[in-house]
């Protein structure tokens, strides 16, 4: 069919993160206008873009110059028919971001300045669920070059000439990973994909899988080709079942297409992808516990050696990466090796993706070449802190990794210098603290994580973990003892010494970096019985913002103890000599008129 | 409605069972789907069709918390405690959860209608704090806001029911991108 493109395309961002915030409700306003105005323009929608502090997040597109306009509400929607579409005119009030065709200049330009985009390269500008965009932006060229130009150990000399280490926190030399098993010599190997993404915190995995699943899967019969494994599972973690079904969607468009299943492109080479749900275990993510799981056993860590590359999954030889890692793999292949290494630092070479979340003015995805400084995430991309707070520290890692102090904010991120902190790289995930935030609270708050999480095998990990929390937690209630401390920090070593898997390696990190950094935190707590950042709600008092108190008397019944008081439609006080510090107030307050301090 | 093509019925899979290994969490979760928890007879009848014994089935249900033994609300809300929301304010908008639906993490309203649980992270961070109720998210939230969202859900439920039929398809009206 020969029609003429309409020029304008209207493209709703419905990652998760932009249909929580509303997108769908944006995308039935654009369907609904263009019924009745049927071929205005054309409609779309796609993934993620990153900027999700603007969601929803709606693009309009005309011969290459992209305007992105930031919470689209239904109203907003009729208004950029009105005037951008019909009229022509830009809404310069609503736009989050905007490129001329020549893909220069235009608004808040610096949020991207910074970026380099290879694994997000086509997140948030192509439908996820159409392979046909996916080859268009020249997808599965990789694949293609792989199987009719290269040799398995050419891909593999590709991927490690790159010097592509694994997203998945430890960073491992990808090539050499895989280099491992191809050398096995087994008629049955696999490939894994980790996609149980655990670090609360973290969310790019999620992002390229819903935005870009096909990137995904073609990094996995790339790696497939290279080790000489013919079956791939994806492991992906069971709360992100949006991300679940466009990987299906892009599975089945895949095997539609002889991409996927018997004799790909007349090269002899087979290759099929499942998927595997993960059912709810922080833990799986770990490689050996993820194999445990997909064998449908209770997913609990394997002693190493072994490696996977010789027994991993149902003991065959198996090639275990990240999300990400997967990602990058089909840009390296197009692009060749030296292209990636030209970006990154000396050891820590491409770009990594972190997921700004926290206190964070513009929290999102950003993806950055290696050895960006934490305080360009934070202030340039991430434009600083919100509503005028003090930046405090960064926490890197997760549960595993440990808090980086804004002094410190000129640490580049790569591999040897993050850990060098006493933090972890991890997947990503770049929660930033404001001058709200207790430490011994957040540290408090990893160790109930790791301590609900361990799987219990190891003793230390499973008990040790325990004691720390109870001792952080009563620091957090005013009741520690000068003798807290120490205690701590004995635990932990011992902890990191004794355990089998990364989990309990690492579980003390979020107690050992905070003590390191904020010992006069710990100490104002367990001496002084008082919370400086005034986050420990045993530790504060309560208070009524005058402005937003409306006198409903709510807050006054709700508390147990009668220490509101204040005339109806008045604003009311807290008296905190009587107060029991429940909270009670603060969810039930319609108006969000209580504070902590 | 697009819904996922493979999201085959929990007996078809069992039926279909050919002894492949690893298949176990993936039959529980489709009997989780199927009775919304999974019930006594369940856990007799995948170990007498895989031959596994029930006290293993039993192990893997109780190690992954996504796994239920009692049935579970028509919503299942899950507040995010990752350390996203948790900076955010995500132990106020827990307690207003338990506060509106009078009902404690893990339990389940008398009317059947919500079951609350925490999760790690939903994945939706920069919008924090965060709840999911079943598949749908929901962001930005404050004690008001998530009050307001929770009637709105009741209401609905109870306008349906009123109306005596289509509860089911009411209650369905969800924004996961359909
Ligand atoms: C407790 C624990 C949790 C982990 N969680 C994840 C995860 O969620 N995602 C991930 O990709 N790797 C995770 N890992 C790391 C994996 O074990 C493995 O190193 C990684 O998937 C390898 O992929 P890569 O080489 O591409 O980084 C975890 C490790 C540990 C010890
Ligand atoms: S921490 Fe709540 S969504 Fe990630």
């Amino acid at each position: 069919m020969a029609r003429k493109k309409r020029a304008k395309k209207v493209i709703v961002g419905m990652g998760t993160c932009g249909l929580s915030a509303g997108a769908q409700s944006a995308y039935d306003k654009f369907e609904e206008i263009l019924d009745a105005n049927p071929g205005s323009f054309e409609l779309s929608r796609t993934g993620c873009f990153g900027m999700c502090f603007c969601d929803p997040l709606v693009e309009v597109r005309e011969n290459g110059a992209r305007v992105f306009y930031a919470k689209v509400t239904p109203e907003l929607a009729t208004e950029i028919y009105k005037s951008h579409i019909e009229g022509g005119k830009v809404l310069e009030d609503h736009v989050a971001y905007s490129r001329d065709a020549a893909g220069e200049g235009g608004t808040e330009a610096d949020y991207l300045a910074l970026q380099r985009r290879i694994v997000l390269r086509n997140c948030g500008t192509i439908d996820p669920e159409s392979i046909e965009e996916y080859e268009a932006a020249g997808g599965y060229a990789a694949l293609k070059k792989a199987l009719s130009e290269m040799s398995p150990d050419e891909i593999i000399e590709e991927v490690t000439e790159s010097g592509l280490r694994g997203r998945g926190g430890a960073g491992f030399p990808t090539g050499f990973k895989w280099s491992l098993a191809a050398k096995q010599d087994s008629d049955v190997k696999y490939v894994v994909c980790n996609a149980d993404e655990g670090d609360p915190g973290a969310f790019m995995d999620r992002s390229v899988l819903e935005g870009d699943p096909h990137s995904v899967l073609e990094g996995m019969a790339v790696c497939g080709r290279a080790i000489g494994a013919s079956f791939g599972y994806i492991y992906c973690r069971a709360e992100y079942p949006l991300a679940i079904r466009r990987l299906t969607i892009a599975i089945d468009a895949a095997r539609e297409k002889g991409y996927l299943g018997e004799n790909i492109m007349g090269s002899g080479f087979d290759f099929d992808i499942k998927i595997k749900q993960g059912a709810g275990a922080f833990v799986c993510g770990e490689e050996t516990a993820l194999f445990a799981s997909i064998e449908g056993q209770r997913g609990m860590p394997r002693i190493r050696p072994p490696f996977p590359a010789e027994k991993g999954l149902w003991a065959k030889p198996t090639n275990n990466n990240n999300v990400e890692t997967y990602a990058n793999v089909p840009w390296i292949i197009v692009n060749g090796a030296s292209a990636y290494a030209a970006c990154g630092t000396e050891k820590s070479k491409g770009t990594k993706v972190f997921a700004l979340a926290g206190k964070v003015r513009r929290g999102g995805l950003a993806e950055v070449p290696m050895g960006t400084t934490i305080h360009d995430l934070v202030f340039k991309i991430g434009g600083g802190i919100k509503n005028g707070k003090k930046f405090k520290a960064v926490q890197m890692g997760g549960p595993s990794g440990g808090c980086i102090p804004a002094a410190m904010d000129d640490t580049p991120v790569d591999f040897e210098s993050i850990p060098a902190t006493g933090a972890i790289m991890g997947s990503g995930g770049l929660v930033v603290l404001d001058e709200t935030s207790c430490m011994v609270e957040i540290a408090r708050f990893f160790l109930e994580f790791t301590q609900s999480e361990s799987c219990g095998k190891c003793t230390f990990c499973r008990i040790g973990t325990r004691r720390m929390l109870e001792i952080l937690t009563r620091i957090t209630m005013g009741e520690g003892v000068p003798e807290d401390i120490e205690k701590l920090e004995k635990l932990g070593r011992q902890i990191c010494e004794t355990s089998l898997c990364g989990l309990g390696q690492t579980a003390p990190n979020p107690a050992l970096t905070t003590i390191r950094y904020y010992r006069d935190e710990y100490e104002a707590h367990i001496d002084e019985k008082r919370c400086p950042a005034g986050a420990c709600t045993a530790l504060v008092d309560f208070f009524i913002d005058p402005d937003k108190c409306t006198g409903c008397t709510l807050c006054a019944r709700k508390c147990p103890v009668e220490a509101i008081s204040g005339e109806k439609k008045k604003p009311h006080v807290i008296d905190n000599d009587k107060c029991v510090r429940c909270g009670q107030c603060v969810t039930s307050c319609k108006f969000d008129a209580i504070y902590t301090k | 409605m697009a819904q996922v093509k493979d999201q085959e019925k929990f007996t078809y899979r069992l039926w279909r069972y050919d002894g492949a290994p690893g298949e176990l969490i993936p039959l529980l979760q489709s009997a989780q789907d199927h009775f919304g928890y999974i019930p006594r007879r369940a856990i007799s009848y995948i170990s007498s069709v895989t031959g596994i014994p029930e006290s293993d089935v039993y192990g893997v249900i109780t190690f992954y918390s996504q796994f239920r033994l009692r049935p579970m609300g028509k919503y299942v809300v899950r507040a995010c405690a990752g350390t996203a929301c948790h900076v955010s304010g995500a132990k106020a908008i827990i307690e207003t959860i338990e506060d509106e639906l009078g009902i404690e993490v893990g339990d389940t309203t008398e009317d059947g209608l919500f079951t609350l649980n925490t999760v790690a992270c939903i994945g939706c961070c920069s919008l924090a704090p965060v709840i999911m109720i079943n598949d749908d998210t929901h962001g930005r939230l404050t004690p008001a806001s998530l009050r307001k969202l929770l009637r709105e859900y009741r209401r609905r439920e109870e306008a349906a029911r009123s109306e005596g039929t289509g509860s089911q398809e009411a209650a369905g009206s969800r924004a996961d991108g359909e």
